[in-house]
């Protein structure tokens, strides 16, 4: 790890919108006042990761990681806020420079089956990236694969076969193949382990720790298992509803976490060592992002929810050496209002 | 024996299919007191489902319960014609699955189809089983019971519909239910909802349950045993504590190193090599010989039977980890 971090996300937000249909702007002409249903699946976020780092994004369906994790890889563009690479704004970029941002961060998705073509063989799913990118030759791109296939622990006399010929575990060993293949420094895995018997996913997770040494890589390991975030990440970020609400070194966060909802995350998870437990769990569900709630997201659920958790938004505060957290209890509290 | 409302004894169900004769399920016993909670735990492939789903008597061909017997509250199931099965269905065993969507019909209310259920097994009136209805989604945890009644499945979260499908299983009372993964699907703080009101019904109304998982962590924190399955068959069963604290099957060691969250963060997981065997082609001897680092010769030729340990507990290994066996 170093200083300087190699992506930073300054305020990024992304929202989808659903244009009106037809029907609804006729309805409009007459007053109906339709409005754009408009999903704020990250709102706002800042982040930077170091060189070398393994940063865990944790949070519960709908809370917008995965959505963060594409705008990292550059499968969405964010709607605000900006994303830079090396010190380098991504939007200032040359072609060039983004062309080679673009191939430096690879993603690894959660579902092999729907991220590998079935009619391709896995000698081109791993291999014509590389071609294309002037990585190697097509005289070289058989050893290329060769290796590359020995490097996830795949057996390279298996590459003449189809996606559908392998196991679970060697697809998930083929999609993480295909983005070692343009050689990245920084890999976004989403979910990449969550399909995964317990066995199949303690051997993909030993890979992604054996691969982070070998080839000095950086993960944006997004999961919604506290358990393997923890064992894999340096500095993990909990979101809820498109927004941070806690970030702090992995040790430090599971020892002592300061949000409520971090702390109601950590304490529901089952482990092997809570036996018979009482299950105390938060009440309510997850508000749908089309319609979040006022202020802080979580006070509809929030045990110590007080006025001015509906009003006004957290803003993220330093607790301690790199662990913030967003919620007024650290902040003056939640009874008095903000002058 | 009479406290056992489920006693399986030597379940074999099989598959005849093209590919050959699969043997999902090869040799099980168990039982279930009332009241109790088994955690039958295994990965994909290895049976579990099908073990529940030979109980409930929703085998269908080409799959065929060929050996063994499943006594209900005394009662053999195997071999019960299907309409006296539909009299037991739902009574005196009912089912929750992964997926509620796979319980609830998507085009009928939720009302329509809580009143049916009502009334396959009781004869009364429309207005006394929809105020059962209502009583039993009240019970479960949702609001306004009277007006959800009138919504269809697809307008509840997949926490609610869990509920639901929850609701519908308890509305006879019956003293077992067999749960297949029933939150495997939900977010954690969802879960633990689901987790918390199960076990409140249950020490209510004395059910006993079957809970069929992947999820160790949720075995330990819900039941009082646990069976655990490779490859069609039950390769340990106990107590959930000397299992978990001190496991004898190679297998149920490997799966419990295999947990990110018990290892030093950043260290490399006690992985188990290879992968889960088909289940047409078992190797001869030991299912697990392959992947087990303690296989000797003759886990290579001699499937082990099980082997009795104090405590009401089982080993099917030739070479348990520690401890010493006693002649089963």
């Amino acid at each position: 790890m170093n200083d300087r971090p190699i992506l930073t996300l300054e305020g990024v937000s992304k929202r989808f919108a659903k244009p009106l249909d037809a029907a609804a702007k006729f309805a409009n002409w007459f007053g109906a006042g339709n409005t754009e249903e408009v999903v704020h699946a990250v709102d706002s976020v800042d982040l930077s990761i170091g060189a070398g780092e393994v940063v865990g994004l944790v949070g519960e369906s709908g809370c917008g990681k995965s959505t963060l994790g594409r705008v990292v890889a550059g499968i969405h563009k964010a709607s605000a806020g900006r994303v830079s690479w090396r010190g380098r704004y991504t939007d200032e970029m040359s072609a060039e420079e983004r062309h080679a941002a673009t191939l430096a961060i690879q993603m690894i998705f959660q579902d092999p089956m729907s991220s590998l073509n079935p009619r391709m063989r896995v000698s081109d799913i791993v291999g014509e990236a590389p071609v294309v990118h002037g990585l190697t030759t097509r005289a070289g791109q058989a050893d290329y694969v060769d290796d590359i296939l020995n490097r996830v622990g795949l057996d390279p006399t298996y590459k003449r076969r189809y996606p559908h010929q392998f196991s679970g575990g060697q697809r998930a060993r083929i999609g993480i193949a295909r983005a070692l293949a343009v050689k990245p420094e920084f890999l976004v895995c989403d979910e990449s382990v969550a399909a995964l018997d317990v066995s199949i996913q303690a051997q993909v997770l030993n890979l992604f720790m054996k691969l982070r040494d070998e080839l000095n890589l950086t993960y944006l390991f997004i999961s919604h298992d506290l358990g393997v975030v923890r064992h894999l990440s340096d500095r993990v970020v909990i979101m809820y509803l498109g927004r941070v609400v806690e970030a702090a070194p992995a040790a430090a966060l599971f020892k002592g976490p300061q949000h409520p909802y971090a702390q109601a995350l950590l304490a529901n998870v089952p482990t092997i060592t809570a036996r018979k437990k009482r299950f105390s769990p938060l009440s309510g569900e997850i508000p749908s992002p089309l319609h979040p709630p006022s202020g802080c997201h979580f006070h509809p659920r929030c045990p110590h929810a007080g006025p001015r958790c509906k009003v006004e938004r957290p803003a993220l505060k330093t607790i301690a050496s790199g662990h913030v957290a967003a919620c007024h209890l650290h902040d003056g509290g939640v009874g008095a209002m903000a002058a | 024996m009479s406290d056992h409302v489920l006693q399986v004894s030597d379940l074999k169900t099989h598959f005849f299919t093209r590919a050959g004769t699969v043997k999902s399920v090869d040799g099980v016993s168990f039982h279930v007191s009332r009241g109790e909670v088994l955690g039958l735990v295994g990965e994909s492939g290895s049976g579990k489902s099908v073990t529940g789903f030979s109980i409930m008597g929703l085998i269908d061909p080409p799959g065929r319960i060929v050996e063994g017997s499943i006594k209900l509250n005394g009662k053999e199931l195997v071999g019960l014609g299907e309409g006296e099965f539909r009299k037991v269905r739902g009574r005196e065993v009912a089912m929750i699955f992964q997926d509620p969507m796979m319980t609830l019909n998507p085009v009928l209310r939720i009302d329509t189809q809580m009143i049916e259920a009502v009334t396959a097994h009781d004869k009364v009136s429309h207005k006394a089983a929809r105020a059962r209805a209502r009583d039993a989604l009240a019970k479960v945890g949702i609001p306004s019971p009277e007006e959800r009644l009138k919504a269809y499945p697809h307008q509840f979260s997949g926490g609610m519909r869990q509920r639901v499908a929850i609701a519908i299983a308890l509305l006879h009372r019956p003293p077992l239910i067999i749960c297949d993964e029933p939150t495997t699907a939900l977010d954690v703080t969802i879960q633990s909802q689901i987790l918390a009101e199960m076990q409140s019904l249950c020490a209510e109304t004395g059910t006993a349950l079957v809970w069929i998982t992947h999820d160790l962590g949720v075995v330990a924190g819900l039941a009082d045993r646990i069976a655990v399955m490779y490859a069609g068959r039950i390769v340990e069963a106990g107590a959930v504590d000397p299992v978990l604290d001190t496991p004898l099957h190679p297998y149920t060691a490997g799966l419990l190193g295999s947990l990110p969250s018990e290892g030093e963060p950043g260290e490399m997981l006690r992985q188990i090599r290879g992968s889960t065997p088909s289940l047409a082609r078992l190797p001869q001897g030991c299912a697990f010989a392959p992947r087990c680092d303690y296989a000797q010769a003759d886990c290579l030729t001699i499937a082990p039977a099980t082997t009795a340990f104090p405590g009401e507990r089982g080993v099917r290994c030739h070479h348990p980890l520690s401890g010493t066996g006693v002649a089963a």
